[in-house]
């Protein structure tokens, strides 16, 4: 711990502070289009979950329980030597984007799913009868309804979806937690590891807590209204 | 002999199956001895977070800033931190379980930092439970002459616990999936002795070399195993919390959550 108030340590961090800004790009870079990927695949399985045609909810099941009962690091790994094997390597950073997109996908198709199961069926009902397709059913009806549901548990997966880029460390990531490591591991470099850690995890939390924060609060307030709206409910009959 | 043949006779090598049942079983002991202790630790954090006020306004301050920057920085980091930084006791820096010493100090080391972490999340899942007690409950508790710690043990745990049974369970499906992140640092569980057993397959494919069909073996049989033990704990959350909604929900209350056993 003594090298935490160690003047040299800090200096040598902030001598190759660029390797920290590259890190958190690279980890920024990799969440957003992994985000991205995961939204679309949460998109496309979640409405297959609740559109009604058993063989198109099947599919959905297998995916998300397949992929949520097993380790990202498996399934990164198994991709990444998958593809190195057969000689067809997508780098690092596009196979990492690649299966975190896949791994969350599963969890927010499992939150699109309760957003619109939340939803009560007079809704759907109310939407035919008035003549909507699917798409408008949707678009103007189901969704902006059950956005309020399904914003909060999505900010919680953006936070672990941040966190979780440090899983690139296994197939020898370019993320903030393994450049971290090979600063703090390195010939020239080494050594300084409380500041490098320190840094590192302070990187992290700047961008996390908010995150976290906002969704906790957004939350306990839904919880707070639907608790009224029960409350009321009650009242009344 | 073709290359899948090869990789399959992987597998039939009982030295390597028993070499892979025991990452299964340091797996499952991990996650085990992770959520039990996290469990008593992130209790006390969150009754201190929760209950503390006034005089003890400190201690508050230090479980609220314990929980949240553990749940807001990768296990990875607590990982590396832990093999740097964590004290290991001397009785353990011998052989033990069939294990060198260094693999005891890795194990050790492992462990704590995902003990930690856990702690910090289920933390927050005990004082969900805890918030879900109604404040009649303690007042009761009062009135019947208990003092707040008769009230906390007596009253409030049982029913904050027995609410958060479901959510509790699936964090050691969680904690499972997150153990392997020791593979990093060579911890002897299942993830890590899949990725050694890979490295080496070329001495017992029989061709010599490491072929595509060996990752898809070896990897999709690690796969099959943590689906096993996983998809069953999820069963059990699942028919767990089908009774208890069942029995003590409002059923508008399950639509704040959906009942989505989301990652926390």
């Amino acid at each position: 711990m003594e090298g935490l108030f160690s003047i040299a340590a800090w200096e040598k961090v902030w001598i190759y502070r660029s390797t920290f800004l590259l890190g958190l790009y690279n980890t920024g870079r990799m969440a957003l289009l992994a985000l991205l990927l995961s939204l679309l695949l949460g998109m496309l399985f979640g409405l297959m979950a609740t559109g009604g045609k058993k063989y198109l909810q099947g599919i959905s099941r297998v995916y998300v329980e397949l992929i949520q009962n097993t380790p990202l690091i498996l399934q990164l790994c198994f991709l990444y030597y998958a593809l190195a094997f057969s000689g067809k390597s997508l780098g690092i950073i596009v196979t990492g984007t690649i299966s975190l997109g896949i791994y969350h996908g599963a969890y927010v198709s499992e939150v699109i799913r309760a957003g619109i199961g939340s939803i009560s069926k007079g809704q759907f009902e109310a939407a035919d009868s008035q003549g909507f397709n699917y798409v408008e059913k949707m678009y103007y009806v189901i969704l902006p309804q059950s956005i309020k549901i399904i914003l909060p548990p999505m900010v919680n997966q953006v936070v672990n979806l941040i966190k979780n880029t440090s899983c690139l460390y296994i197939i020898g990531g370019a993320d903030l937690i393994s450049l971290t490591y090979s600063f703090v591991t390195g010939a020239t470099t080494g050594g300084a590891y409380a500041p490098a850690y320190l840094v590192s995890g302070l990187l992290f939390f700047v961008v996390c807590f908010p995150l976290s924060t906002l969704a906790g609060m957004w939350e306990d307030s839904l919880k707070k209204r639907d608790r009224r709206a029960a409350g009321g409910q009650k009242a009344i009959s | 002999m073709s290359t899948l043949e090869g990789s399959l006779s992987i597998l039939k090598n009982p030295a390597i199956l028993v070499y892979i049942f025991k990452g299964v079983a340091f797996t499952i002991i991990i996650s085990l001895v992770a959520v039990g202790i996290g469990l008593v630790l992130g209790s006390i954090l969150a009754l201190v977070r929760n209950y503390c006020s006034k005089e003890k306004i400190l201690l508050k301050w230090l479980a609220t800033a314990y929980i949240e920057v553990f749940r807001n920085t990768p296990l990875l980091l607590w990982i590396f931190i832990c093999l740097v930084f964590c004290p290991i006791p001397e009785a353990l820096s011998k052989r033990m379980f069939g294990l060198t010493s260094v693999e005891v100090k890795l194990l050790f080391k492992g462990a704590t930092a995902l003990t930690l972490f856990t702690s910090s999340v289920i933390a927050e899942i005990v004082r969900g439970g805890l918030n879900s007690v109604d404040h009649g409950q303690f007042e009761a508790g009062h009135s019947q002459g208990f003092n707040t710690i008769q009230i906390m043990l007596y009253i409030v745990l049982p029913q904050a616990y027995r609410n958060i049974i479901p959510t509790l369970l699936s964090q050691v499906i969680t904690t499972i999936k997150d153990s392997s992140y020791l593979a990093n640092i060579a911890v002897i569980e299942l993830m890590s002795r899949v990725k050694t057993l890979l490295s080496a397959a070329n001495r017992y494919n029989g061709t010599g070399s490491v072929n595509v069909s060996d990752v898809f073996v070896l990897f999709g049989f690690a796969a099959i195993i943590y689906f096993i033990i996983n998809f069953a704990l999820s069963f059990l959350v699942r028919g767990n919390s089908n009774v208890k909604t069942k029995q003590y929900c409002h059923p508008r209350e399950r639509n704040t959550t959906g009942g989505v056993p989301y990652e926390l």
